[in-house]
């Protein structure tokens, strides 16, 4: 089956991100094709290169970049959602002046037509954390 | 998106109120994004989000861009099957007559149908 995965939470705030995270593993490995994921709203926080937790405690964004690079797969945090929040990727911050810029090297800003034309070309879209 | 792509009926369920958290704008965005690339949308507004609905709002008080705007422009964007849960408007005191658009009212039981007849649901 094809699926795109929506994650609409941040790590550590609750469980959901890390569930999509699972799911998206357990699909992966039962055979499934992963046409899209899809960071919005809190779920951007998935997508910044600067979570640092704890040693002992499960690093998702990690694993996420891990899975994502291992399965080449298509990884859209919606750029509105980003910008508001702080993850930038480089030329965002070179356009907003800022500092710095953290998105994760596997992860691509994007607009909301890329969940429109995922849920177009998918058979299920699975929704985490609203 | 091309045109050769699939359209679909997705339905958003849109149940938070207006400012106290970003999902109700989040919804409303889905919404008009997915208009944009003509899919066919019904949007539901149930629980706490019937409180989107009420008129007057001064959202400028608080530093909120004004959702109630965008709610307007739904026509624009040809969304014209907008839903409000009855029960939702009734014990929160909202009259179907009274919101800022024109919703229909409807039961659980048809928010129910709805779903059913829906490729995609969204919640939040």
């Amino acid at each position: 089956m094809k699926l795109t995965v929506l994650v609409y939470s941040a790590p550590y705030s609750s469980q959901a991100a890390y569930s999509a995270y699972r799911f998206t593993a357990a699909a992966l490995a039962a055979g499934h094709e992963i046409y899209r994921l899809f960071f919005y709203y809190d779920g951007v926080h998935n997508s910044t290169a600067l979570s640092t937790p704890p040693q002992d405690e499960f690093d998702l964004v990690q694993a996420w970049s891990e899975l994502i690079k291992t399965h080449k797969l298509d990884a859209i945090s919606c750029v509105s959602s980003a910008l508001r929040r702080g993850v930038l990727d480089p030329q965002e911050a070179a356009r907003y002046e800022k500092d710095a810029a953290n998105l994760g090297s596997q992860f691509v800003l994007s607009g909301l037509g890329q969940l429109v034309d995922a849920n177009a070309m998918s058979d299920r879209v699975m929704s985490f954390g609203a | 998106m091309s045109t050769s792509q699939p359209s679909k009926t997705i339905t958003f369920i849109s149940r938070s109120t207006p400012y106290g958290s970003g999902l109700a704008k989040a919804c409303l965005d889905m919404v008009l994004c997915a208009a944009v690339f003509d899919q066919h949308i019904n949007l539901v507004f149930m629980d706490d989000g019937v409180w989107q609905l009420q008129p007057h709002q001064t959202p400028q008080d608080i530093n909120a861009k004004d959702l109630s705007a965008a709610l307007s422009a739904l026509p624009l964007y040809e969304v014209s099957n907008i839903y409000a849960e009855s029960e939702a408007l009734t014990t929160r005191g909202l009259a179907a007559e009274q919101l800022i658009i024109e919703v229909t009212p409807c039961s659980a039981e048809q928010i129910a149908t709805l779903i059913r007849q829906s490729d995609v649901v969204y919640q939040l």
